[in-house]
């Protein structure tokens, strides 16, 4: 049985923008920000909203092929084929842009995007070791902030920043407790309805309400679970999804493993978990930057080198979700994910003696048959046929 | 008991007949409709054996056409029926490489010829029969001759993987006056080099087990020993690998069934 506030997530996507228009309207304004190393708290302190506008969307890339290479991730290319496009309502609402120096492909894209609308770039360190990483990085923080208030012309105080930093982190709260429903055995919530939840929530800029929803459904969801209730038999196969950012309109990897008879009860990704496993200190005698410095640095991204955080959190879900597989997506022509699956293998296949299959696809659906062999011999491999 | 196993591939459809020991087989284009040629050739089989379609307990689908066939009882992927298969004819586990029309797959299996791992080619041709077949066109013969013409020759480097790309090398190798034979070669070191890069991720395998329609190709066959560094088999009935490996499915699904 589906949940029944899955139906409000569900209608949330077009009221979310009406949403947005109307606190436009009403002169708020917005923050569009690409990834989850966009410190959302600086932009609550400021004032302001803060929607997230990753692309994961086919539709716009071929706008995108125009100005942008076409072996390029389709991640970036959606991102950008929204901002050339005009098809993107959170896009256009938009005031100003946030964006991190992370992969190579969205640095340079970034440069581009940023003849559309006001932007400002973050340079995120290379590698989270060190005090210098650090020291940098909040640095980075600080110099964002300046930005911003100059841009919206107001002050950000030490104290709106550690307000936000409560409410992000209790956002971050529910996320993880919504994300925990499926540790139950079978799960009581399908792996694509999660992913809608966490997808539509990105979009919703009242904080204070959004959170709200995903613990009404984290409840309902709970209950479910303890009535025995699931739309999956207990033998379906426990999936961990790791690689690339996965949302509507690029989850045909997540719906495909269900499709087949799995049950995706664990994203490590970093539109799933990757950005929740670690809250910002709300130490009030800890510099209020080094402590956003320290949580979003911490994020165990592919482009960081050397990227060991991914191995423990793989690790660490693999675990707690009890996953009889793991699954790594990798988008065509993302590198750093690529080149990342080498190590991932190994280690889940040797260290945690799990099966392991990676993926590399784009948002298209012209591979969508081979994909299924792919994934239907993994799951009789998993099933041990 | 007897079993079928039947596999719709994207040019061929083979299907065995499996009674204890004794494997019967059959191979037919698979044409336009992967339903049609699935059951045409199973019945043709059907009456080259004198068997009766009710004394068939059980029937495996496997192959790409596999979601097509509605009169089959369980369809199992073409993986695991082409370890199963290859396993039966070579005992003892190992690597089993396949190389079909569309694509072309790697498999590993222990002793016991259960599955551990696989990988598959993606999206592009390059390492499938299809490649082969292409460029036999642009070279104006049949893909049967090849593996004759290449013998022994020494071949010439074709650089480009896109099946489109090579087809223009090999036409303007054959512009410049190119030998043939060392160009045939030189597309069959291209098809094995691109296999093998992808199977040798599983490391130094026990045995490699050549199956799917290419490992007829003596060349390509002695150009992959050579790239693996290590003795290539090649069963007799390799091309039936998959058939053979779902009826042996078959047979397990119905002595569960009976038990
Ligand atoms: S994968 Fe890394 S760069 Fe891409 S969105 Fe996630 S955190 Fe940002
Ligand atoms: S998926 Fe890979 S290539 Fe694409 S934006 Fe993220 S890190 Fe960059």
């Amino acid at each position: 049985m589906r949940p029944q506030s899955m139906k409000v997530f569900d209608e949330l996507r077009n009221l979310n923008v009406l949403t947005v228009q109307n606190a436009k309207q009403n002169g708020e304004r917005v923050v569009g920000c690409y990834c989850t190393y966009s410190p959302q708290e600086i932009i609550l302190a400021a004032g302001a909203h803060a929607v997230t506008l990753c692309g994961t969307r086919q539709e716009p890339i071929a706008a995108a092929e125009r100005d942008l290479p076409r072996n390029l991730c389709p991640l970036i290319k959606s991102s950008y084929g929204f901002a050339v496009s005009k098809k993107c309502p959170y896009f256009e609402a938009a005031d100003v842009l946030v964006a991190e120096t992370t992969c190579d492909g969205k640095k340079k894209m970034y440069e581009l995007m940023s003849k559309i609308k006001p932007m400002h770039v973050m340079n995120l360190p290379q590698s989270q070791t060190g005090e210098q990483a650090l020291a940098a990085w909040a640095k980075e923080m600080e110099i964002f902030k300046d930005w911003l208030a100059e841009k919206f012309a107001v002050e950000i105080t030490e104290e709106d920043l550690r307000k936000a930093i409560k409410l992000m982190n209790r956002e971050r709260e529910a996320m993880r407790r919504l994300h925990a429903t499926t540790k139950v055995k079978p799960s009581p919530v399908t792996g694509v309805d999660l992913l809608v939840a966490v997808w539509t929530k990105g979009f919703n800029i009242n904080k204070e309400d959004g959170i709200k929803l995903v613990e009404d459904l984290t409840a309902e969801i709970e209950e479910l679970a303890s009535q025995g209730i699931s739309p999956f038999s207990p033998e379906a196969p426990r999936i961990l999804l790791t690689g690339c950012p996965v949302g509507f309109g690029s989850e045909k990897v997540v719906r495909l493993l269900e499709e087949c008879g799995a049950s995706v009860v664990a994203f490590e990704n970093c539109s799933g978990y990757k950005a929740l496993d670690r809250l910002v200190d709300e130490d009030e005698n800890k510099d209020v930057m080094i402590a956003l410095a320290e949580k979003y640095l911490s994020i165990p991204c592919s482009c960081m080198t050397p990227n060991e955080g991914r191995l423990e959190l793989i690790n660490k879900l693999a675990k707690e979700y009890q996953v009889d597989a793991v699954v790594d997506l990798t988008w065509q022509a993302c590198h750093t994910y690529n080149i990342e699956a080498f190590v991932i293998r190994d280690y889940v296949q040797n260290q945690l003696n799990l099966p392991y299959l990676h993926l590399e696809t784009d948002y298209s659906e012209s591979d969508v048959e081979q994909l299924r062999v792919r994934v239907q011999a993994f799951l009789e491999l998993v099933q041990g046929a | 008991m007897l079993t079928a196993g039947i596999d719709v591939g994207s040019v061929a459809t083979k299907v065995v007949l499996l009674r204890d020991h004794e494997i019967y087989h059959l191979v037919r284009p698979t044409g336009w409709s992967p339903r049609d040629a699935g059951l045409n050739t199973f019945q043709e089989l059907l009456q080259q054996t004198g068997y009766q379609e009710s004394e068939v307990v059980c029937k495996v689908g496997t192959g790409y056409g596999r979601i097509s066939l509605d009169f089959i009882d369980k369809a199992v992927t073409e993986i695991h029926c082409h370890a199963r298969g290859a396993n039966y004819l070579v005992n003892g586990g190992g690597l089993v490489i396949d190389i079909g029309g569309q694509d072309s797959k790697a498999i590993l299996m222990n002793d016991e010829g259960k599955v551990l791992d696989f990988t598959m080619n993606d999206k592009c041709a390059a390492g499938t029969g299809r490649f082969l077949q292409v460029m036999a066109a642009a070279l104006g013969v049949d893909v049967s001759q090849l593996a004759e013409l290449a013998k022994d020759q020494q071949p010439l480097e074709i650089n480009s993987m896109c099946t489109v790309f090579a087809e223009s090398e090999v036409i303007s190798l054959l512009a410049k006056g190119s030998n043939k034979q060392e160009i045939i070669a030189g597309i069959h070191r291209s098809v094995t080099r691109r296999v093998w890069g992808m199977a040798s991720r599983f490391g130094a395998a026990k045995q490699i087990i050549f199956t799917g329609g290419v490992a007829k190709n003596l060349d390509v066959r002695n150009r992959l020993a050579k790239e693996a560094g290590a003795p290539v088999i090649a069963p007799e009935l390799g091309q039936f690998a998959g058939a053979l490996g779902a009826a042996l499915y078959a047979r397990d699904l119905a002595s569960k069934e009976l038990s």
